[in-house]
């Protein structure tokens, strides 16, 4: 009931959003960000909702959310940790510490660990090739990252301390 | 990172001035271009001097940006729009990042330039969701360039009005090619379609569109306050003015470089970049991003345009130069680069879409040691045919790095597959470790570090590693301090 409760703001707070920008097809992926910036990610619901109010329909919404790599159906862990794989972190070693992260964590890229704490990203080149090989967990980033720095990352961003 | 060699026109205001105030802009010449234009300039004038310029697009094709903006200008349409493409998709490319943290006044003024030159209203900067700084200084200079009266209606009562809108994009890197961007801006799936009809004819909403990148907009006020002859009077014959680099890899000073077209590769790598990290040698640089190719040693002292990279096997893209040392594994490069065209491929046409597939499967082969001399024929053949039959140009230009590497490292290839070794060490498949006995003094270091517990021996007695059971992930090899233990 409360989360329900919960979710009813958010659509609130989402048709708010539409408004403001405009229903209009053009502005389809601009509420996509919106919608997934509020539930986290892009549930059935909230693409039947949106195509709904934009008066498009579900399978569009849906062909947009799937193509385009941001957008995920999926929720994610409480703490997401990325790990650039542009092609100055590559040449710099960033398989190496998506490897290590990966067995760490005992989850594959793209999966998030059962207790719904971790779930590991590749990304497409943040831009901070200067400090390659570069590692973003919740938004930070961290730079020249060695396999052993992992550890002292994942306990960072356990204790909430940033 | 020495300064010497190089000259800024498209970064000159980086890092110089607080781009978040737009008086610092202004006392640098800012919006004295577009003050000039509107009072002095006809729309043609602005085309022909930036035909004069030689000024080509700096996102990789290399077209002439007079010319199209002067289609844009002659073909009809109720609307017209000018798109600044700021979707930098390319891995290790990050100079249209910084200019727009760095200069976001710049691009506007040259976003109003263009749309005086072809008669358009409206603008759009399609941009990354992943620069979220850009996202918010561009948003800064927005308002502030509509309270100064620089954008919006009757600019500088001159009577021509213009207005930008930013849009985001969510994450494809199919989406810098300009027809998927234009998909993508109207809302839908970022697909490209054939061309023509080019933009200029049929883009936006079915509008005359033009759409140029950043670095290119970068110049074109700095065009304008300097005159089209003196920057001509930069470069080569065919590519005027300067690039921006994104310095990157293995190289001691990494970060953005802008040097006059026909700098050298060995001007850039070693003079301003410092030469090789850890004092190795240099395999390689690969220019052009995914999309380009590898460079090897003997080419360092090409001077670079977009005619020179073309004909040894890459080309200009946007900018990324990735520097790579002794230690990197040319096939492994490739199969890097192909399983990233091969998960950002949109899937409209076949070629793209399977044939890349099927060479990256081919390369994946290979680097596991169960490649033949037989697939290093067909890998050539597909990568040709997919040039040859792609829709657009992420298609198009996938094979290049698998091409240039066999162009340039076929020796690499055949080791692969004939002899079964990786001569760089790379391919986990193909490496083997071993302990040096002469050299081992039996610290057992490495049989602690090791995780899959084959490295065996007594302590102060050499080591010895169990092939069957070693696992391959160098770890003894990092632990080692002795350099007793080799990789082959």
């Amino acid at each position: 009931m409360c989360e329900n409760k919960f979710a009813e703001e958010k659509f609130r707070e989402l048709d708010g959003f539409i408004e403001k920008v405009g229903a209009s097809e053009g502005n389809l992926i601009e509420i996509l960000h919106k919608a997934q910036d509020l539930f986290g990610y892009l549930p059935k619901e909230v693409q039947l909702y949106v195509s709904r109010s934009l008066g498009i329909s579900a399978a569009k919404v849906n062909g947009v959310v799937t193509f385009y790599s941001y957008f995920t159906e999926i929720p994610k862990g409480k703490h997401v940790i990325s790990v650039c794989m542009g092609t100055a972190c590559f040449v710099r070693g960033a398989s190496d510490i998506l490897v290590a992260l990966e067995k760490k964590l005992g989850i594959k890229t793209g999966q998030t660990t059962k207790d719904g704490k971790f779930t590991i990203d590749s990304l497409r080149c943040v831009g901070a090739c200067g400090l390659a090989p570069v590692v973003i967990a919740d938004g930070k980033v961290h730079g020249r990252v060695e396999v052993d720095d992992l550890d002292n990352i994942l306990v960072e961003l356990e204790s909430g301390v940033r | 990172m020495s300064t010497k060699k190089q000259l800024r026109i498209a970064l000159k205001n980086c890092g110089v001035i607080d781009p978040e105030n737009i008086e610092e802009y202004i006392a640098r010449d800012g919006y004295m271009a577009i003050a000039n234009i509107l009072t002095e300039m006809t729309p043609e004038d602005v085309i022909e001097e930036l035909k004069k310029s030689g000024l080509r697009g700096r996102g990789g094709g290399g077209f002439p940006t007079g010319l199209k903006l002067e289609f844009a200008r002659k073909n009809k349409g109720k609307k017209k729009y000018i798109i600044c493409n700021a979707d930098e998709g390319d891995p290790g490319a990050f100079m249209d990042r910084s200019i727009l943290e760095g200069d976001p006044h710049s691009i506007l003024e040259a976003m109003v330039i263009c749309g005086y030159a072809v008669g358009a209203g409206n603008g759009y900067i399609y941009i990354r969701a992943e620069y979220p700084l850009a996202i918010e200084r561009l948003k800064i200079a927005i308002k502030q360039a509509y309270k100064y009266g620089l954008l919006g209606k009757n600019i500088l009562g001159s009577g021509f009005s213009f207005d930008i809108e930013l849009k985001y994009g969510a994450g494809a890197f199919v989406c810098g090619e300009e027809t998927a961007l234009i998909n993508s801006i109207e809302g839908n799936r970022g697909e490209p379609h054939f061309k023509p009809p080019y933009p200029a004819e049929k883009g936006l909403w079915d509008m005359p569109t033009t759409v140029n990148n950043v670095e290119t907009l970068a110049n074109v006020p700095a065009i304008f306050n300097m005159g089209a002859e003196k920057f001509a009077s930069i470069g080569t014959k065919t590519s005027k003015g300067t690039k921006v680099f994104a310095l990157a890899g293995n190289v001691n000073n990494v970060g953005l470089v802008e040097v006059p077209m026909g700098t050298t590769l060995r001007e850039i790598v070693f003079d301003i970049g410092g030469g090789i990290t850890g004092g190795k040698g240099f395999k390689a640089v690969q220019t052009g991003g995914p999309s380009g190719g590898c460079i090897p040693v003997q080419f360092l002292d090409v001077p670079i345009d977009y005619e020179s990279l073309r004909e040894i096997g890459s080309m200009m893209g946007s900018g990324g130069m990735i520097i790579m040392d002794e230690d990197t594994c040319m096939v492994d490069i490739a199969k890097y680069y192909l399983e990233f065209t091969t998960d950002e491929s949109c899937g409209k046409c076949t070629a793209c879409r399977i044939g890349n597939k099927r060479l990256f499967e081919m390369l994946e082969k290979i680097t596991e040691g169960k490649g033949t001399e037989e697939d290093l024929v067909k890998l050539k053949e597909l990568g040709e045919i997919i040039k040859d039959t792609s829709l657009c140009g992420l298609g198009q230009s996938a094979p290049n790095p698998v091409l240039s590497t066999m162009k340039y490292f076929y020796n690499e290839y055949e080791a692969h597959v004939r002899d079964k070794i990786c001569p760089a060490g790379i391919c986990s498949s193909l490496t083997k470790f071993e302990i040096n006995k002469d050299k081992c003094i039996g610290c057992t270091l490495c049989a602690k570090a090791c995780p899959a517990a084959c490295i065996s021996g007594k302590v102060r007695e050499p080591h010895e590693i169990d092939q069957d059971k070693c696992i391959k992930c160098g770890a003894c090899y990092k632990a080692c301090k002795f350099d007793a233990i080799t990789k082959s």
